[in-house]
């Protein structure tokens, strides 16, 4: 198992503000390495370093091998890449953007001929080769921008959010391929997500934050973290209800989008217990095992869709951990 | 050979989309036919006519300033079209390609140039309408010319587009950039009437030395003499004309290529 992509203690800034803090990190050949966090926490400026479009600051990366400063042209020979936003030419067809692509790349004629076929086929496009991408779904451009990442025989593919703006169900078809693909092509695959549930595809997940790796292990390791069942529950008061929670069971409750949320180990037993006990009045409960949102959760004391509220959000999430006597404390 | 490749790719694209964009092809018909038709006979017959001394053709004298308008707004326009590629994202998967900056600004330059020279060629159709001949060699000496002119001012393109990154920024630019180098230039008046102050704004414009190369070979030497640039009380042979256009789009192009080249 050889390492094809390493990163020494990579640090990013534009002006005052540090995208990417000091990060280390290596990923194995073959993997599907994930790196999830809420938006703006330095995800895409990791990749935009790795893949040669931006210069770090300090510290050094490599991708199979070759220095991302020093080496560029064999760095980005090296991998394929799929873009947050899209980047196909929407007036071009199928065809002819992979066309370009096998241009751009330098792949004889005699070889792109046949891999833009097999491609194609492989993510079902090949019937509607000749149609111009504008008239395409944006599942269809997706796959299609997949395909072109992957036909210049990349070692490791970047996705960059790829599911990104699609409904559900097209979100779903992408993973299918996703896996398929890796199935088949034997390539290493990097990507970005702040869908919590998409991550877990990955066999090692990096949780970034603010610029900073704050964890790094399998997703069945990290949610282990978390280390019981997380119980949601509305009511009809939630204040009084946290308050109950905490005197009844000494269990510091939270409140989320979801409702008043808390962990505890033997989620289904414990649930009757609380019903049949609990003297506020209560609208729904449920248990279910953690997810990565959780660990998330753990990790920083926030959720990792709350990055809208920005910097009083933040401020008022770090006032509480304090107040609280530092740290989250799940007991 | 790999960054020739890259050249020829980026080159191909453009002219493709160019192919494609059948509206376009229409539209770039219509502008000059109303400059020429109803502009040119609306001037010739009223302020022209009265005002000249009868041997002054104001439609012949115009008409290799319409060449040398469409050739300036579709190789500016062109150039600027990297404005578009960032916008919808695709000028990424051209950065993250293991091809060099230089040849992507080569590839790009050449594509406007090219676009811009078989606009200029579509205008020879108006031939017979601007009561002028010319030679097959004058024809391919003005193709030429036209080359070297767009190639140019689609290197100017590239470099404004390399600098500005939003599509409001590029109305701007059409207005404050394209509209100046095209009325400061001897396009649709002869210049050397122009107060002292106006006339001396043309003669640092490049693209009245482009305007003026074009008009020498449409009207001959002899003919546009009347109209020419002159410096330093000399007339500008049609040589030194191209060798302004040239140098002009040898800065363009280092900037744009430094432009290019510049990485976060």
């Amino acid at each position: 198992m050889r390492e094809i992509i390493e990163v020494e203690h990579l640090v990013k800034k534009f002006g005052d503000l540090i995208a990417v803090d000091d990060v280390s990190f290596k990923v194995v050949e073959g993997e599907i390495f994930g790196f999830l966090g809420p938006n703006g926490a330095g995800k895409t400026t990791t990749i935009n370093i790795l893949c040669t479009l931006m210069r770090p600051t300090a510290g050094r990366a490599s991708l199979n091998g070759f220095d991302v400063v020093r080496q560029q042209n064999e760095v980005r020979r090296s991998l394929g890449l799929v873009f947050q936003d899209p980047s196909l030419d929407i007036k071009l067809s199928a065809l002819q953007n992979l066309e370009f692509h096998a241009g751009v790349y330098n792949i004889p004629r005699s070889v792109s001929r046949e891999r833009i076929e097999e491609v194609l086929k492989m993510l079902d496009l090949w019937d509607r080769r000749k149609d111009v991408v504008q008239h395409f779904s944006g599942g269809m451009r997706r796959r299609l921008e997949i395909g072109r990442g992957l036909l210049h025989y990349p070692k490791v593919l970047f996705l960059d959010e790829p599911t990104l703006g699609l409904d559900p169900q097209t979100r779903f078809h992408i993973w299918n391929y996703i896996i398929e693909l890796r199935k088949r092509e034997n390539i290493t695959i990097f990507l970005t997500t702040h869908y919590m549930d998409e991550a877990t595809v990955a066999d090692r997940i990096a949780i970034i934050d603010h610029g900073k790796i704050i964890a790094l292990d399998t997703p069945d390791a990290l949610k282990r973290m978390v280390g019981g069942d997380i119980v949601t529950l509305k009511a009809e008061n939630a204040e009084a209800a946290v308050e109950e929670i905490r005197h009844h069971y000494n269990i510091e409750a939270q409140r989320g989008s979801e409702g008043i949320f808390f962990e505890v180990q033997n989620g289904e037993e414990f649930i009757p217990t609380l019903v049949n006990n609990f003297k506020s009045g209560l609208y729904s409960i449920s248990v279910r095992r953690p997810t990565l949102d959780d660990v998330f959760m753990k990790l920083t004391g926030r959720e990792i869709r709350e990055e809208e509220g920005g910097a009083a959000v933040m401020k008022k999430q770090w006032a509480m951990r304090q107040a609280r006597g530092g740290g989250t404390r799940f007991h | 050979m790999n960054n020739l490749r890259g050249v020829y790719i980026v080159w191909y694209r453009d002219l493709l989309r160019f192919w494609r964009d059948r509206a376009r092809l229409i539209s770039s018909f219509i502008m000059p036919f109303l400059f020429l038709v109803i502009f040119g006979t609306g001037i010739a017959s009223s302020v022209m006519g009265r005002a000249g001394d009868g041997d002054f053709d104001y439609i012949q004298f115009m008409y290799p300033g319409i060449i040398g308008m469409v050739v300036l707004f579709t190789s500016i326009m062109t150039g600027v079209s990297v404005v578009w590629d960032r916008e919808f994202g695709f000028l990424k998967e051209v950065l993250v390609a293991p091809i060099s900056r230089t040849s992507v600004a080569i590839g790009k330059a050449l594509g406007g140039a090219t676009i811009a020279t078989i606009q200029g060629i579509f205008m020879l159709v108006f031939i017979p309408f601007a009561h002028v001949s010319m030679t097959v060699g004058e024809a391919f000496l003005l193709i030429a010319l036209m080359f070297v002119f767009s190639l140019s001012l689609t290197s100017m393109g590239l470099f404004i587009a390399s600098r500005i990154k939003s599509m409001e920024a590029f109305q701007v630019v059409v207005q404050m950039v394209l509209f100046p180098l095209f009325f400061l230039s001897p396009a649709m008046f002869p210049t050397q009437f122009l107060p002292a102050w106006l006339g001396t704004a043309v003669k640092f414009n490049p693209v009245s030395y482009g305007i003026d190369s074009l008009r020498q070979v449409v009207l001959g030497s002899q003919e546009s003499a009347m109209f020419g640039i002159e410096l330093f009380g000399y007339r500008m042979p049609i040589v030194l004309d191209i060798a302004v256009v040239a140098l002009f789009g040898i800065i363009m192009g280092t900037l744009a290529i430094r432009s290019f080249r510049v990485q976060e």
